[in-house]
């Protein structure tokens, strides 16, 4: 919220005359919870620009449109100023920047010669001297600012006048306010008023809180009651609606005062009565509403849920639609406003209004804030409502406004007050203890200090029945912790004594089994070359097509977010291609030889039972990569896979061909099985798909589910005797149909070897002449060992015999 | 026989100084002590001597036979180096061109932040929790104290999915997880992504990384949070960093503050890091709000605890001086093997 922070010291007994007091106070009030998240001091840099008088005017001996001025500056001799301003005149009042003066954006004004014609200065128009014409009434950027013609000063004498003569231009204008903008938490809704802000400066500084003294004269005869009625049916969403009535309204400018002090909190004036509600508003939180009587047809005011279907036209002329979870203000004949949110256009005060009603409601927070929401309005009225306010101050505020109207002589208050209410609040009696709330923040404040915290804060303190009782406008205050969290803000947090858990149980801190094997997949990927990436969960459903996936295929059933941030992060992924993709795409554009990737994140799988159930949050390590220099094949690719697969001690694994993966080479992808359970696949990038995304042909990616490889993890390896009798070895080459897959070559030598045989490896693959057509000759070195002897030939022939007749009667292979 | 005896030795004498090979001197090898060696054949004669002269030649013999086996195996050795030196010399390469680079990967700066968190943490007896990204609005908000209407969530553009389900805008969620299944004394942190409606720039992104930590147990004061905050800032920003507490709200916490560390690039003077100020905010905590407890079935009378969270990226940018947060999402590897 925007303060004025002359308006807010106006409350208190706070001075603050320096730089050092300002800043100062804005420390203090950041630390005890309101904090400043900026200060303007206007008009601060405008230095040495004095209001001066316009002599006389001649035209310049050596120029058509440049005039030479004589300016009474009030030191006795006028001084001379050309300018090229069309607009000055003898008897004008105009800002004059004297020589060394400084005028916005920090130029420097100097004595010089314009066209051979010494000028001691310059006028100055708004924007010389930083200020908005659109601020003050008929103010405008053509040439020099003349004070006379400004409706700021439309009553003022010539007397006046000539009393501000050689005076700085910036306070004569009420500009050199300084404005603090304070950050507002949710809970205080009494924070969002000056007068709330001003009782939390008075605690903060020490000082005094000074309300202001309401008192209303109801100087008209009738009475508010026989000229209007209020019927409020929707008393749950309206716990109070209480109304004045004006006569004799006389609709005018504001006073200077208020107009500045308006002003500078970023309200700009209208007229009296409208300014007034404002300035209430901006005093006690309290937003306010002026209807013009005339318009309310059958002298009756209605608090009623809107209909479904029901239209209005706002202030700001747009027609919006309301429905029946809306609150609005009618008539007799239809609705008049939106409650809280804003008013309508045909109740708005006019220049001929002559009686008014005065409304001050509190209406429900979370009504005002949906219906604010669904008509798409946040105004500063409903952005007060929607924190929850105080039917107290409810009142008073009417009354102020009041007050304002007969001070501002711009009408005649009724007498009496329309007050529809379900009730006074009772506010709580929160349990708490001094010694409770010691301990809780780990102070030792007496009983004593903290009374008078809770006193400043008007809240009734009862340490002794073991009670506090808050303020009515402190809504926020319900439980023990809040009182604590009061007593702690201007104890001073800072003051808190720091333990560590001293007076707590001692606790044990571990990474559990499913984050240590990350940590070692992380350490074994990055230790292979790869970089760990960090990808949006989020992704376009256009990357289905970009992937070739079928129209039915189950990837495409993701979890939609409905208010996504475009199209491109509408979706939940399903599966990690399309991030792994974008990223080797955006290297290979950056033009990098060589890229290898890696990332463990979710993808989200809807689950049967969704949307009761959340979609299961799968973990997938998904690694990749290419080199542009052709280093990257599929079984250097592979060589990763196992080193990874060994690293984690994983030994019961398998790999089988995979053909249908649409975004994969149908002949080099396969598919991981740990144990007989399905891992994954690894493998080539379908160049189609590669070209589309922008990535290198020889692209290899693997998309491994952790949760299957961990539960094969070793976590523990046991240690094997080192073999105490040799190996012996043997070399086979065996011809057979070249689609059998090696793998399942392997196998079958691994079964039939039995325990003997202690390793078996592929060194030759032979497709060619040397071998029938539609044949391979694959050739394996085996180790033979046995831990309890030495092995024989007659032994190893055996075995060797077993493995050749399984080949034979498995695959029809033959011995080379 | 004894001149004899000499001019054998000055001849082999001169004629190995003269052998540069391995080959020429196994010649000479030969040449002299072979079978069919100089003096081999001396031996052989010695028959033809009278017996006292027998022992005298014989040792005589014996002793050229000794230098000049010496001498052999000298020169042997020094052959040897000579051929292993130049054997070497040959096998020169240049040291000062490249290596055949095996490129060595690098862990993501955000998680190294988090891992390093994470041990921190470890170390005063936290557990790691984890919980889902896909959330139900209770567990992100309904149970924090924030009913649907609440102003606050105002402060957390959120993403939803259904009504009732969204994605998490904060890892206090973790917090009724962990609560609802585990009873005091807890200590966890939880470090995980959260999502709000940002649009993407250089210091806003839909996705980032919180890390969460909650502490429950009996008589946890303020006193504690700040404490055990201030190990935090000293470990991620220095030893000579101080903590400032600013109250705050948030609706599961109260007392609620917000935290800022002195600059950790001035040091407290104000600079343009800070905007000024000396100060940089860095995190959100507080005590844990009675009905949170008494929401997950603890009782707030026996127990209180403290919760906070951390900004991730926020502490990556400081550490490793990166301005433009988008470059953490992009799997750009220049960027990331930096790290």
């Amino acid at each position: 919220m925007i303060a004025p922070l002359k308006w807010l010291l106006s409350y208190t007994d706070i001075n603050i005359n320096s730089k050092e007091e300002l800043h100062d106070f804005t420390e203090e009030m950041t630390l005890t919870g309101t904090k400043v998240e900026g200060v303007t001091a206007k008009g601060a840099d405008i230095s040495r620009v004095v209001v001066a008088k316009c002599l006389q005017v001649e035209k310049h001996e050596n120029s058509d449109h440049l005039f030479v001025c004589q300016l009474d500056i009030g030191a006795g001799e006028p001084i001379q100023i050309v300018t090229g301003a069309q607009n000055m005149r003898v008897g004008a009042y105009v800002p004059a920047a004297l020589d060394n003066s400084t005028i916005s954006e920090g130029r420097t004004i100097k004595a010089g010669k314009l066209r051979g014609v010494p000028s001691n200065g310059m006028m100055c128009s708004f924007e010389e001297i930083g200020l908005d014409c659109n601020d003050y009434e008929n103010g405008n950027n053509d040439g020099i600012m003349i004070l006379q013609d400004l409706g700021e000063f439309k009553d003022c004498t010539e007397e006046y006048f000539e009393s501000i003569v050689g005076k700085d231009i910036i306070p004569v204008l009420g500009a050199d306010e300084t404005v603090i903008d304070f950050e507002l938490t949710s809970n205080r809704a009494d924070c969002f008023s000056i007068l709330g802000l001003a009782r939390e400066a008075a605690i903060t500084m020490h000082g005094k809180f000074i309300k202001p003294q309401i008192s209303v004269k109801e100087e008209c005869n009738e009475n508010a009651a026989d000229l209007i009625s209020v019927e409020v049916q929707a008393p749950d969403l309206c716990p109070r609606y209480a109304a004045r009535v004006v006569k004799d309204v006389k609709i005018g400018p504001s006073p200077k005062w208020m107009k500045e002090r308006l002003q500078a909190a970023g309200v700009r004036s209208i007229n009296n009565i409208v300014d007034i509600t404002n300035y209430v508003m901006l005093e006690y939180g309290q937003p306010m509403h002026a209807f013009d009587k005339r318009t309310i047809r059958g002298n009756k005011i209605i608090v009623r849920r809107a209909a479904d279907g029901e239209k209005i036209t706002t202030l700001d002329e747009q027609e919006r639609t309301l429905d029946s979870s809306m609150l609005v203000i009618a008539d007799a004949q239809g609705s008049t406003a939106i409650a809280g949110v804003m008013g309508g256009l045909n109740s708005e005060i006019e220049p001929d209004t002559t009686e008014i009603v005065f409304e001050s409601a509190i209406f429900d927070a979370v009504t005002v804030r949906r219906g604010a929401k669904k008509v798409g309005l946040r105004t500063e009225a409903s952005l007060r409502f929607e924190k929850g306010l105080d039917t107290v101050l409810c009142l008073e505020a009417l009354d102020r406004a009041a007050q304002l109207v007969e001070e501002l002589g711009a009408g005649k208050v009724c007498q009496g007050v329309i007050d529809c209410s379900t009730g006074e609040k009772v506010m709580p009696k929160i349990k708490c203890s001094v010694e409770g709330i010691n301990t809780f923040i780990g102070i030792s404040a007496t009983q004593e200090e903290m009374e008078k915290i809770l006193i400043d804060l008007e809240c009734t303190p009862c340490f002794d029945k073991g009670y506090v009782i808050p303020p009515s406008f402190r809504g926020d205050l319900i439980c023990d912790a809040d009182i604590a969290e009061e007593i702690a803000r201007f104890y001073g947090y800072n003051k808190i004594e720091s333990r560590l858990l001293n007076g707590c149980a001692t606790t044990l801190g571990s990474r559990n089994r499913t984050q240590k094997i990350q940590d070692r997949m992380r350490k074994q990927m990055t230790g292979m070359g790869y970089n760990e990436m960090l990808t949006f969960s989020f992704i376009s459903p256009s990357v289905f097509d970009k992937l070739n996936l079928p129209a039915e295929c189950t990837l495409r059933d993701a979890v939609t977010i409905q208010n996504p941030l475009g199209e491109d992060y509408s979706i939940m992924r399903t599966t990690m291609m399309p991030s792994f993709l974008e990223s080797i795409a955006n290297n290979y554009a950056h033009r990098v030889e060589e890229a290898a990737l890696f990332e463990i994140s979710y993808v989200y799988i809807k689950t049967d039972k969704y949307p009761e159930e959340l979609p299961e949050h799968r973990e997938m390590l998904t690694f990749g990569k290419y080199a542009a220099n052709g280093n990257a094949d599929f079984f250097e690719f592979k060589g990763d896979v196992e080193a990874l697969l060994e690293s984690l001690k994983i030994t019961k694994y398998e790999f089988e061909p995979e053909k249908e993966i649409a975004f994969m080479h149908p002949g080099r992808t396969a598919r991981l099985f740990v144990n007989g359970k399905d891992a994954g696949i690894f493998g080539q990038i379908h160049p189609t798909v590669a070209k589309k995304w922008g990535c290198p042909a020889n692209t290899f990616a693997a998309m491994f589910r952790t949760d299957v490889l961990m539960a094969n993890v070793t976590d523990i390896p046991k240690n094997k005797e080192l073999p105490k009798f040799p190996a012996v070895t043997r070399d086979i080459a065996v011809v057979l149909d070249a689609d059998v897959p090696a793998g399942h070559v392997e196998k079958l030598i691994k079964q039939r070897g039995g325990k003997a045989l202690e390793s078996c490896t592929l060194f030759d693959c032979y497709i060619g002449a040397q071998v029938p057509e539609g044949k391979k000759s694959l050739a394996y070195a085996l180790s033979f060992r046995d831990a309890t002897k030495t092995l024989t030939d007659e032994d190893v022939s055996k075995f060797m015999k077993k493995i050749l007749n399984g080949l034979e009667m498995q695959f029809g292979a033959s011995l080379r | 026989m004894k001149n004899k005896l000499e001019a054998i030795q000055k001849e082999f004498d001169e004629r190995l100084s003269l052998a540069v090979s391995l080959d020429k001197l196994e010649e000479l090898k030969v040449a002299y002590l072979g079978k069919k060696g100089e003096l081999t054949s001396i031996l052989k004669g010695m028959g033809q001597l009278s017996p006292e002269e027998r022992p005298v030649v014989g040792q005589m013999v014996n002793t050229v036979r000794a230098a000049m086996e010496q001498k052999i195996t000298e020169k042997t050795e020094q052959l040897k180096a000579e051929e292993t030196a130049k054997k070497l010399e040959a096998e020169k390469v240049d040291v000062t061109m490249p290596g055949k680079t095996k490129k060595s990967g690098s862990l993501h700066p955000i998680n190294q932040i988090s891992d390093e968190m994470k041990d921190l943490f470890i170390g005063m007896g936290y557990e790691i929790a984890d919980g889902p990204e896909v959330e139900f609005d209770y567990y992100n908000f309904e149970a924090l104290n924030l009913p649907e209407g609440h102003p606050a969530r105002d402060t957390q553009d959120t993403f939803y999915i259904t009504e009732q389900m969204l994605l998490r805008t904060q890892t206090s969620s973790v917090q009724i997880r962990v609560m609802e299944n585990k009873k005091p004394p807890i200590k966890i942190i939880c470090p995980g992504k959260v999502y709000r409606a940002d649009n993407v720039d250089a210091t806003h992104s839909p996705i980032f990384h919180q890390i969460e930590g909650l502490v429950v147990d009996k008589g946890v004061t303020m006193g504690d949070l700040k404490g055990t905050l201030e190990v935090y800032a000293k470990h991620m920003f220095g030893p000579e960093t101080k903590i400032r507490l600013r109250p705050h709200h948030f609706p599961f916490t109260e007392p609620s503050a917000e935290v800022d560390v002195s600059c950790w690039t001035c040091g407290g003077k104000g600079c343009r890091m800070c905007k000024g100020e000396g100060w940089i905010e860095v995190l959100g905590c507080g005590m844990v709000h009675p009905d949170v407890l008494r929401r997950c079935g603890i009782d707030p009378e026996v127990y209180s605890g403290f919760a906070f969270g951390i900004g991730v990226e926020r502490t990556a940018m400081a550490r490793f001086g990166v301005t433009d947060m988008r470059q953490f999402f992009e799997g750009d590897t220049r960027f990331l093997s930096q790290f």
